[in-house]
């Protein structure tokens, strides 16, 4: 569960200096003013309470973890206890102008399946991700030979919910294969920093330790 | 057992925890309480008749509740609380019949989840009810006489259209909120599909959008031990100066399982025996979880009109919101814009959560705004009336943020 953004603000560099979610804070400004969102695997609420305030959309949230919907529904936040890999079946098409899903895709049983609903449901999807292709997770590999565990991966291969890790290069090639366009994407240093944009696929997926992407249906 | 060899004791079942005097004084008071309650009550002439689901029009309609709180000058702080099965107006005012506490003082009060130094709120008895609201225990002015069965059966949506009334005659236009329990949840749900554009928010608890199979085969247990007594008379007891009690009261017994868990039983009796060292090798009330069971129904009867029950549990039965709406729940709540939380638990089996997921995914499927959790709780069906931080925690940060959207002052912090 993630630790709130303390102050909802929508500004990169004061997130970042407070050791906040810098994601948290690309992901909503992806998002235009005044949307319906839904917000799969919503933790606490800390997105859609920033969604809310600093966006003024109508933010809803599904989430496995009974903590996580207490927490948020006590906090006045329209959450519902659920589980990603089934209930987004029952959502009809464009009931949302976004559907997002914050660093949960790796976390759900059939990825592909999640993010078909996520795109027929919203107009437009935002996935954030940790890349596994990330430089430290292939040095671990390539030098240790052991899974990697980082602070943004923090829990041995055992233990962890996170049973689809992909790389910034496969999530595109997800997207290519489900005939969705990307209209945004940003790569996160491990310091919170944007990859530059001029830089080519290769370098996000070695730089970027955090990918967020805007899809939308049609090519 | 050596001295008699007459077979099994007996005991005395069903008149050993209620002293005589104090029983008759109680069900005395239960009595007058139909026609003429301890609390408010509003009585329509023949001008204003109820259109019932039966097809027949009650005339004299009477309505016996209570309120909490003061309202507003704009008219946005207004609660209605629904009551279940066997519950009446005083959520949180001492019971007249029983000199109980309300049945809902853990929710409803001063700096409560329903906070009464901020919200008005009401509870008004079911129609069909025994606490001042026509019921079959009612005397019918036509006839001077109790309803007994003349009283046309009664729905749901019959007793939330009666409460409809009750607000248009106290001026309530719209309700801030709609909460209950388990057939008051049933009573939410029917708010929000009969009246969307009079309910800001709608918080139904441990409930379902229809009576499953196995729910109504229990009330027909409970409904053929009333009918059953030979005392029950047709139905006709009251004209004839008796009362079926001892079939009500293994009704109630029967329904009381229902209302625990498996485990909740055993924490409070397990297989303790009652005041004894031994099992007498009789019937009679060996074990701590009979006693208990005995004197819930024992002290059911001298509170609860035993046709006033076989209406209420035929009410719950015949629900089946869907039902109304071409067989699909979600065309109850098609473009509504009130706010819906809700809250089911873990050990509860007459209400599981799966019938609060289904109405989870109809209101999804509709488009409604929608908070649910499953509460965790080994308290059975009950726990919605019981001491559940989770649930007040959860329905406090509802009802604040509904009262927020509304621009209402928000209460002293949990």
């Amino acid at each position: 569960m993630s630790i709130a953004v303390r102050q909802p603000v929508l500004d990169e560099s004061a997130v970042r200096d407070q050791g906040g979610r810098v994601d948290l804070v690309v992901v909503a400004e992806m998002v235009a003013p005044g949307s319906r969102v839904l917000d799969v695997g919503s933790g606490d609420g800390a997105l859609l309470e920033l969604l809310a305030t600093t966006r003024n959309c109508d933010a809803r949230g599904i989430e496995l973890s009974r903590e996580g919907v207490n927490a948020g529904v006590a906090r006045g936040l329209a959450i519902i206890q659920g589980d990603a890999d089934v209930d987004l079946a029952h959502y009809p098409d464009d009931a949302f102008d976004y559907v997002i899903l914050s660093q949960t895709l790796q976390a759900t049983r059939r990825p592909r399946w999640v993010l078909e609903q996520m795109l027929r449901i919203g107009r437009r999807a935002v996935v954030s991700f940790p890349n596994f292709g990330h430089w430290r997770s292939r040095l671990d590999l390539m030098v240790n030979g052991r899974m990697p565990v980082t602070d943004n991966m923090p829990i041995a291969w055992y233990e962890t919910p996170n049973i689809h890790f992909c790389t910034i290069r496969d999530f595109v090639a997800l997207v290519e294969l489900l005939d969705a366009r990307i209209e945004k994407a940003v790569a996160l240093d491990s310091s919170g920093h944007r990859v530059r944009v001029n830089m080519p696929w290769w370098v996000w997926n070695l730089l970027g330790e955090q990918a967020v992407f805007l899809l939308t249906r049609e090519r | 057992m050596l001295d008699t060899g007459a077979g099994p004791s007996l005991g005395s079942p069903m008149t050993s925890f209620v002293r005589k005097d104090v029983a008759s004084n109680t069900a005395a008071e239960a009595r007058r309480e139909a026609d003429e309650p301890h609390s408010p009550v509003v009585r329509f002439g023949t001008g204003a008749p109820l259109r019932l689901d039966a097809g027949v029009e009650l005339n004299h309609l009477q309505i016996g509740y209570q309120t909490y709180g003061e309202p507003n000058a704009a008219g946005t702080n207004a609660v209605l609380v629904c009551h279940a099965l066997t519950g009446d107006q005083h959520a949180a005012s001492l019971n007249p019949v029983t000199g109980k506490p309300g049945w809902w003082e853990t929710m409803v009060g001063p700096g409560r989840p329903i906070d009464t130094e901020r919200f008005f709120v009401i509870c008004a008895n079911v129609l069909g009810g025994c606490m001042g609201t026509t019921g079959p225990a009612s005397t019918n002015p036509e006839t001077g006489r109790p309803y007994g069965l003349d009283m046309p059966l009664v729905t749901i949506r019959d007793m939330v259209n009666a409460q409809a009334m009750l607000l248009d005659h106290l001026g309530i236009e719209k309700l801030l909120c709609v909460a209950g329990g388990s057939m008051g949840g049933m009573q939410v749900l029917q708010w929000a599909a009969s009246y969307p554009e009079r309910v800001f928010s709608a918080m139904p608890i441990a409930t379902g959008a229809r009576h499953s199979a196995q729910n109504i085969a229990f009330h027909e247990v409970g409904r053929q031990a009333v009918m059953a007594d030979p005392d029950w008379r047709g139905g006709r007891y009251l004209a004839e100066g008796v009362t079926p009690h001892r079939g009500l009261a293994v009704a109630r017994m029967a329904a009381h399982i229902t209302y625990m868990s498996d485990q909740s039983l055993h924490n409070k009796f397990g297989r303790r025996l009652q005041n004894r060292e031994m099992p007498t090798f009789g019937f009679d009330a060996d074990f701590q979880v009979e006693s208990y069971l005995r004197h819930q129904g024992e002290s059911f009867v001298q509170r609860f009109d035993p046709n006033s029950y076989l209406y209420v549990t035929r009410a719950m039965d015949y629900f089946d919101l869907a039902a109304d709406y071409g067989g699909v729940l979600a065309n109850a709540f098609r473009g509504s814009k009130t706010r819906f939380c809700v809250a089911s638990f873990t050990s509860d089996w007459l209400f599981p959560t799966e019938d609060s997921r289904a109405i989870v995914h109809a209101l999804n499927a509709s488009g409604a705004s929608v908070s649910f959790t499953e509460i965790e709780s080994d308290k059975g069906h009950d726990a919605f009336l019981l001491e559940e931080p989770q649930l007040f925690a959860i329905a406090r940060g509802f009802l604040d943020s509904a009262a927020r959207a509304l621009g209402l002052p928000t209460g002293r912090s949990a």
